[in-house]
């Protein structure tokens, strides 16, 4: 029996949710809860639910029963306050092409209403060191590159809730490290972090909580150094990174 | 206001990208006159009959040149999930609808713009004497059509042939606004017998408006998964 959910006041919620795809159950009765300064790994093989559940969380998809609430609203309904409070980046970089890093952050940024939008810009590419390719079309970046703009979009309005579905993705070292570093600082701005990769090491010298997943069900949820690894079958490394 | 904004902001970034790659508008333009020439080629001009079926034509290549627009219009959207993109935002979809609405009116307003110049050229037809008329009847049915472009743009976006499906999808619902506009545009052509031209753009308008707010109240329905 995995251990329960302890989390004092979570603020983003999956309430018994289950999605089916056709005949397929990519979740099963998935329940769990993440808190402000928080900072969570979401693990499991391919296939066991990460992205669907947090596509769900950022309302990209919905659940076939079940619900997901942010501050007690189900975001389904009433999802305004947790958009306004999510930063999310997918496997999509969510990026056109056609227009450059900078006018990619000034429309996503135009769109959630954001006032001092240049200067919110400059810091978002500042922090993912963009600022020499802020003209460059979209198109034209690396895929490494082309993520860091996508982190920078999902930066630009400094959420509260950080959910990320393999961030480190096509990322060189100097921007893995410089992307570890920001992500590890979150939780101590009052912020909550999700986040996925199939790094383990990687993913548990960032967070304090692991949500191990398998074939959709939540295997295990809670603090990371108190996790079963032998039963969930993660084997470590040499020692856990820190 | 934000909500303007918010629509001027979609509107502004779909016309940056058409300027950046030229590709909507010039293939709604080139196909449009290629239907209206074929159409000249194959009857005589400035013949009674063929100006009969000046209005038929000119809607049908407005019809087609739309298709390709309205695909086009969800093609920057679907590279790198950028309409799902836009969703993370805190933004009624319906804003997201009428900014890529405005965008689809403007490019087959342009289109339609050409192909009527090329229509009065080629089949020897001067539209100035109901100029005001054909005017409002054109803004109207444009209006209506590419609301439906865009709501079934988005729905065919989503599926394995949607070039296919936005014309299956579209056109037993847009067949309505074309009809009634040929109709009165033709009558506009001919010059209405009883003077009454208001009753021909009302029919237009009409059925234009109800589509649209149709389209405005269902579109956050078709982005949902």
């Amino acid at each position: 029996m995995p251990p329960q959910d302890h989390i004092a006041k979570p603020v983003l919620e999956v309430r018994n949710v289950t999605k089916f795809f056709g005949d397929l159950a990519a979740l099963k009765e998935v329940s769990l809860g993440l808190a402000c300064g928080e900072s969570a790994l979401l693990y499991g093989p391919n296939g066991a639910g990460k992205t669907t559940l947090l596509r769900m969380l950022v309302s990209l998809a919905r659940p076939s029963s079940g619900e997901v609430l942010f501050g007690g609203r189900n975001i389904e309904r009433d999802g305004a306050g947790a958009k306004a409070a999510i930063g999310f980046v997918s496997h999509a970089t969510f990026l056109y092409g056609e227009l450059t890093v900078r006018e990619n952050l000034k429309f996503f940024g135009s769109l959630f209403g954001l006032s001092d939008l240049e200067k919110k810009i400059d810091a978002a590419l500042e922090l993912f060191d963009m600022r020499s390719r802020e003209g460059v079309f979209a198109r034209d970046l690396s895929r490494g590159l082309q993520q860091r703009a996508s982190l920078a979009r999902a930066f630009l309005h400094d959420p509260s809730f950080v959910i990320l579905d393999e961030p480190f993705t096509g990322l060189d070292s100097q921007s893995v490290k410089q992307l570890e570093d920001l992500l590890r600082r979150l939780p101590e701005q009052g912020k909550a972090l999700l986040f996925s990769t199939h790094d383990f090491e990687q993913g548990a010298a960032l967070a304090g909580r692991l949500i191990a997943l398998k074939a959709g069900r939540v295997r295990y949820n809670g603090p990371l150094d108190a996790a079963p690894f032998g039963s969930l079958g993660i084997v470590r490394a040499a020692g856990p990174k820190n | 206001m934000s909500s303007l904004k918010i629509i001027w902001s979609i509107l502004v970034k779909d016309l940056r990208v058409e300027w950046r790659n030229r590709e909507t508008l010039a293939s709604m333009c080139v196909f449009g006159l290629l239907i209206v020439f074929l159409f000249n080629f194959a009857f005589e001009t400035a013949n009674e009959e063929a100006l009969r079926l000046l209005p038929a034509v000119l809607w049908v290549a407005i019809a087609f040149a739309g298709v390709l627009g309205f695909n086009r219009a969800f093609a920057s959207e679907r590279e790198n999930a950028c309409l799902e993109g836009m969703t993370l935002a805190p933004v009624d979809p319906s804003l997201i609808f009428v900014g890529k609405m405005l965008a689809n009116l403007l490019f087959l307003g342009i289109a339609e713009v050409v192909m009527a110049f090329a229509a009065a050229l080629w089949f020897n037809f001067s539209f100035l004497p109901a100029l005001g008329e054909l005017l409002l009847i054109a803004f109207f049915g444009t209006m209506g059509y590419a609301a439906l472009g865009t709501i079934f743009g988005a729905i065919a976006a989503n599926t394995r042939m949607r070039e296919v499906m936005l014309t299956v999808l579209q056109f037993p619902i847009a067949f309505w606004i074309l009809m009634l506009s040929i109709d009165s545009t033709g009558n506009a052509m001919r010059g209405d017998p009883d003077g009454n031209w208001f009753g021909g753009v009302a029919r237009v308008a009409g059925i234009s408006v109800v589509f649209t707010v149709a389209s405005f109240l269902l579109f956050e329905y078709v982005l949902e998964e």
